[in-house]
């Protein structure tokens, strides 16, 4: 069976001349969270970007189940993939409930389905219909939003999920819940799912394999339980950024008495 | 002051009545021509100086100068408020086009790639998102546009086209204060008028879109 999403050699230049991503090769299995892990800067956005082709690679070629996504529709293509940002995403103009069924609305569904979809999906991300379905992005906090951006990325019933640090701006608290919400959705819907982020141990919590960008290239790819033992120097230098905080108040504890 | 009222009671609403018809079909015709062409230019957006610069250059000619100018054309000649229409039209199209174009091009972007990126076609785009979120900024543009052109149109009168311009003129020529604040006052009332009535509208437009909670 082909995998869910693969990239095969895939390439980036700005047209300034700027390689954003060199070459880059890797397939993510039907079902499964791929983290994509990184530095800013690193590629891993624009990497994301070139399956719903909102980036089109200067070479190279990604493609889905099998079909390479070059000679798709546009417009049909980023219907069936579900899409989540940091922050703004939402429209400032929408209520969440037809925020939610946008493609829907897009595609010409009756309104009754759009609204009994809605309504499903904000059930599902643990927002209650009642309370949230008429109110606008204004009026919600942080965390609500990006429930209601996963709701909509879950609309149209995607096969495929894009997450562009979609928990980056929310306090640790917050993140928490949202993650233990999303793994609990994932476990249920079983989607192929590609997630970018900096933070490792989200990529850790989330993902089934994690992917590491440095400066365009993918470094290691690697499944989750393997990645902290890879001797790997970049690996372990992103390892040893992670928990300082931690290890110098041990450290503290330690030289007391 | 009733003896002037009776007497001139009558023309005074006709008059009103002649120069609201020559305001509205005017900026009828310049949100048609503008707000399309406003559009246009956020999709190439290299003609937005020249085609804005154009409608700036229409905005400075005398307005007298302009009845003027157009008084000879063919058709237009025929009908003086034929004459006043078109100059009306082009007097309102700056404000229009430019807050149109403004309007659009000032959305968050962060909006509209979420738009294109969840598969919205152009035109959905536009009627979904971009118009609705630059609904009130259009607006002002109309605004703006009407209350200018309530006042140029009283010049029209010069030409023959009638208007509250009409009672102006005539007092002027024969030195009759009462008779040029018969033309005034309710100019100036109409201008008010139009001015609040839009601007509730556009009030309402920018609180549906949740714009203004911050502001």
């Amino acid at each position: 069976m082909p995998a869910a999403i693969e990239f095969r050699s895939v390439s980036f230049t700005t047209a300034q001349g700027r390689v954003l991503l060199h070459e880059i090769s890797l397939a993510v299995e039907a079902g499964t969270t791929t983290v994509l892990l990184g530095r800013s800067g690193s590629g891993k956005t624009t990497l994301l970007r070139t399956v719903n082709r909102m980036v089109e690679p200067t070479s190279g070629d990604v493609s889905l189940q099998g079909t390479s996504t070059r000679d798709a529709d546009l417009v049909a293509l980023r219907r069936g993939i579900g899409y989540v940002i940091q922050e703004t995403g939402l429209f400032p103009h929408f209520t969440v409930e037809r925020d939610v069924a946008l493609v829907l609305e897009a595609q010409g569904s009756p309104r009754a389905d759009r609204i009994r979809r809605s309504h499903e999906l904000l059930t599902a991300v643990g927002l209650d219909p009642s309370t949230f379905a008429r109110r606008y992005p204004h009026q919600l906090s942080g965390g609500q939003r990006q429930r209601v951006g996963l709701a909509r990325a879950l609309a149209a019933e995607p096969s495929a999920l894009l997450m562009d640090e979609p928990f980056g701006a929310l306090d640790p608290l917050t993140r928490a819940e949202m993650q233990d919400m999303l793994r609990a959705l994932l476990a249920r819907l079983r989607k192929t799912v590609l997630l970018v982020t900096h933070d490792l141990d989200e990529a850790l919590y989330l993902g089934d394999q994690i992917a590491l960008l440095q400066e365009g290239k993918l470094i290691a790819c690697l499944p989750s339980k393997k990645f902290l033992e890879s001797s790997q120097p970049e690996i372990q230098a992103y390892i040893r950024a992670f928990h300082r905080g931690e290890r110098s108040a041990a450290a503290q504890q330690e030289g007391r008495p | 002051m009733t003896e002037f009222l009776h007497r001139y009671g009558a023309e005074i609403v006709t008059l009103t009545l002649e120069h609201l018809w020559l305001t509205g079909a005017a900026m009828l015709i310049a949100v048609t021509i503008a707000v399309p062409t406003g559009i246009a230019l956020t999709r190439s957006p290299r003609w937005a100086r020249p085609v804005i610069g154009a409608a700036n250059i229409l905005q400075t000619i005398p307005s007298l100068a302009f009845f003027g100018f157009l008084l000879p054309l063919p058709w237009l000649g025929e009908r003086a408020a034929r004459v006043a229409i078109v100059a009306l039209t082009a007097y309102a199209l700056l404000p229009i086009l430019r807050n149109t174009y403004a309007g659009i091009q000032g959305i968050d972007p962060s909006v509209i790639f979420v738009a294109r990126a969840l598969g919205l076609t152009g035109t959905q785009r536009l009627i979904k998102v971009e118009l609705p979120l630059a609904a009130s900024f259009i607006l002002a543009g109309v605004r703006t546009a009407t209350v200018t052109c309530v006042g140029i149109a009283t010049i029209a009168a010069a030409v023959g086209a009638g208007g509250l311009g009409e009672l102006i003129f005539r007092g002027v020529a024969s030195v009759d204060n009462g008779l040029i604040l018969a033309g005034a006052i309710p100019a100036a009332a109409l201008a008010l008028l139009l001015d609040a009535s839009l601007g509730l509208l556009e009030k309402r437009l920018a609180i549906r879109t949740g714009q203004r909670q911050t502001s």
